[in-house]
């Protein structure tokens, strides 16, 4: 930090925009989701070049949906690792929620939107259990989730008994990930997805400016917006030309949108981050720290209990390897990946798409070259620890002089 | 007053005022550790009090009790001369008491604004979902530090993490004046800051002075506590050794009180123990 030492006040933000200053905060880390955008330029070329099948629409719509369900898991984990706490139980979360969809959906006659909520009530509940233990007896979380982790799978077969695998007919369940969007609501939604955020964008800025507060210059102001524009028609154009917008993007889209303006923009939200960035301090400024730390530990098991039902949607059957370890090992790296801190306090809700898009190209085009599952996680493991290590060296630079 | 070499701690530097805060015959003990012995403490308003003594002299002992962290065993406490109650964090706030720890507790991660409004952010009224008023609080962060004359950062939204050890202390402080108290507790302020950064925080509690708050400044060095506070109070033992006014008083002397040395006035004017 440059402490300038004027008494005329304040000076105003370096908002000057040129590229070198935008390669200086690149490599800052401050601009930690263009990096993940670089990243995965980089990933999907490599694979297009290695398979040109990689890029095709109806490959690109799989991939999506692939990763729907982890992704969904990751905002919940967001959560907790802003907290500075672990959950290591959201696979299994995510396996038993759906398990309990499934049975008693297909097996006690639940109608399946009862169904769906009773895997999110036991998602929620499971939550409220682990977080009461970590909470009331001050137990590490990444104990009491390990617990959970052990114990959940157990239920999940107790759950599903003799039959091992419940196979889902279609119903509303399974149309949360076989539902396609006409091309023309697609581009209904890209347009106004992308309208809401460039009026948000403007009117934030009208509001700073109202006050007398410093704002940065229109075209620095437009460039997320446009990023987000271009990647939101590109994605329509390549969608529409396989079956459509899938339905499950944008319910995991909504969702990330949803909890990044709470944890960015809320009361709530900004306690997340005090807790997660000095427990103590948060305490005596008076926040329920407790309160806010069992409030997230529900919102990730709820989060995982709805990735399970998306992942059962998709694989039309519950089975005893749903939830399994890949589940909670993409649904933790991919927000690492994407940039969210292991230690708390620093990150942020989009870190979960992203991330999950990260891992999910990997797992894909891999697949496409028809690697097997060794050197599938061997690789897997080593972008997380290439990811984690340039994060550090970032964040080094960040440090003050 | 500045005739006067040492005043006992009944007389105040301008007897006409009622003190803002008087403490009477506070006595904490631990076990058998006495922490506090009888001690009394006056703070006017407009007025900054050094409280010095040596480590296990009391001085945090006696700001805990102050902040209602940690309520004497006896004594009573007088708050604009109403008798108060002290028996919690809470007690203390809502008179208009605040206190800045020496740890500062500040969340790193988080920039200047979000650490001064922590716990009291403000928010628009959208019913269900309180929704962060960034605007007015920034706008408020300005103003306040502004008026603080903390001029050295380069802007309120640079996280806590990026900043000095001063600008971190200046924050800390800042962050106590939100609730508009009327006395501020100060636990070492200066520990650990550099000399440029040291003269910026005496000037902000010099400025504290001139609002008019009541201010106690904790702290080792005798030095800085020379520079800002009109009155030194010296505790020893648990005890209220002396208090001096700043004018007319040499730093020898407040070593000798501190220390419990020949030119140390003693504890209570009743008392005159000999050495």
């Amino acid at each position: 930090m440059r402490a300038v030492d004027t008494p005329a006040g304040f000076e105003a933000e370096t908002t000057e925009f040129s590229v070198g200053e935008m390669l200086r905060r690149l490599a800052r880390g401050e601009l930690g989701s263009v990096r993940v955008i670089v990243a995965i330029a980089v990933i999907w070329t490599i694979f297009q070049i290695a398979n040109d099948r990689f890029l095709s629409a109806i490959n690109l719509t799989n991939l999506t949906l692939q990763i729907a369900a982890v992704a969904t898991i990751s905002i919940g984990v967001v959560l907790i690792l802003l907290l500075g706490e672990i959950d290591l139980s959201v696979g299994a979360v995510s396996g038993l929620a759906a398990g309990v969809m499934a049975v008693l959906s297909v097996k006690e006659g639940w109608s399946p939107e009862l169904a769906i909520v009773a895997a999110l009530v036991v998602g929620a509940s499971i939550g409220l259990l682990q977080g009461f233990f970590i909470t009331a007896f001050g137990l590490p979380s990444f104990v009491v989730t390990l617990a959970g982790l052990l114990a959940w799978p157990g239920f999940l077969l107790l759950v599903l008994g003799e039959t091992g695998t419940v196979p889902l007919p279609p119903s509303t369940i399974t149309d949360l990930t076989g539902t396609f969007f006409d091309p023309a609501v697609g581009w209904a939604i890209a347009i106004a997805v992308v309208a809401v955020y460039v009026f948000t964008v403007l009117r934030g800025r009208a509001r700073r400016a109202r006050a007398g507060l410093s704002v940065p210059p229109l075209v620095q102001a437009l460039i997320a917006p446009a990023l987000v524009a271009a990647g939101a028609f590109a994605a329509v154009a390549i969608l529409n030309e396989d079956r459509g917008v899938p339905l499950a993007v944008v319910i995991v889209i909504a969702l990330t949108a949803v909890f990044s303006f709470i944890t960015e923009r809320t009361r709530f939200g900004r306690h997340i981050f005090a807790v997660g960035g000095n427990a103590e301090a948060a305490r005596r400024a008076g926040i329920r720290v407790n309160w806010v730390r069992m409030s997230v530990f529900v919102l990730g098991s709820t989060l995982a209990a709805f990735g399970g039902v998306l992942a059962a949607s998709r694989l039309l059957a519950v089975n005893q390897q749903s939830g399994g370890e890949e589940v909670l090992l993409f649904a933790i790296a991919g927000p690492v990946i994407a940039g969210t801190s292991l230690f708390g306090g620093r990150g942020f809700v989009w870190s979960a798409l992203l991330g999950a898009i990260v891992i999910g190209s990997i797992s894909n085009g891999m697949d496409l070259l028809g690697l097997e599952s060794d050197i599938k996680f061997i690789i897997t493991g080593g972008v997380l620890l290439a990811a984690v290590t340039i994060d550090a060296a970032t964040r080094l630079r960040r440090e003050p002089t | 007053m500045n005739t006067v070499q040492s005043t006992e701690t009944e007389t105040q530097p301008s007897p006409s005022a009622q003190p803002l805060l008087a403490l009477n015959g506070f006595t904490k003990s631990f076990g058998a550790v006495e922490a506090l012995k009888d001690v009394d403490f006056d703070l006017h308003a407009g007025e900054v009090v050094g409280l010095v003594g040596d480590n296990g002299a009391g001085k945090s002992t006696l700001i805990k009790a102050i902040a209602g962290v940690q309520p004497p065993d006896s004594g009573e406490a007088r708050f604009e001369g109403r008798p108060v109650r002290l028996h919690s964090p809470q007690d203390a706030t809502a008179l208009g008491i605040a206190t800045v720890y020496q740890d500062l507790a500040l969340a790193e991660n988080l920039d200047v604004v979000a650490n001064l409004y922590l716990g009291q952010e403000v928010a628009n009224g959208t019913p269900g979902i309180d929704v962060l008023d960034e605007v007015a609080m920034e706008q408020k962060s300005m103003e306040l530090l502004g008026s603080l004359g903390v001029t050295t950062l380069r802007s309120v939204r640079t996280e806590v993490a990026m900043l000095s050890g001063g600008q971190r202390q200046a924050v800390a402080i800042a962050r106590s004046l939100l609730g508009e108290p009327k006395v501020v507790l100060l636990d070492e302020p200066t520990a650990a800051l550099g000399i440029v950064q040291t003269r910026q925080i005496l000037e902000l509690i010099d400025r504290l002075r001139k609002r008019g708050l009541g201010v106690v400044v904790i702290s080792h060095n005798l030095a800085d506590v020379f520079q800002v506070a009109d009155r030194i109070a010296v505790l020893r033992l648990g005890r209220m050794a002396a208090t001096f006014d700043k004018a007319g008083s040499r730093e020898e002397e407040i070593v000798a009180a501190i220390t419990g040395a020949e030119f140390g006035r003693e504890e209570r004017p009743t008392e005159e123990t000999p050495l």
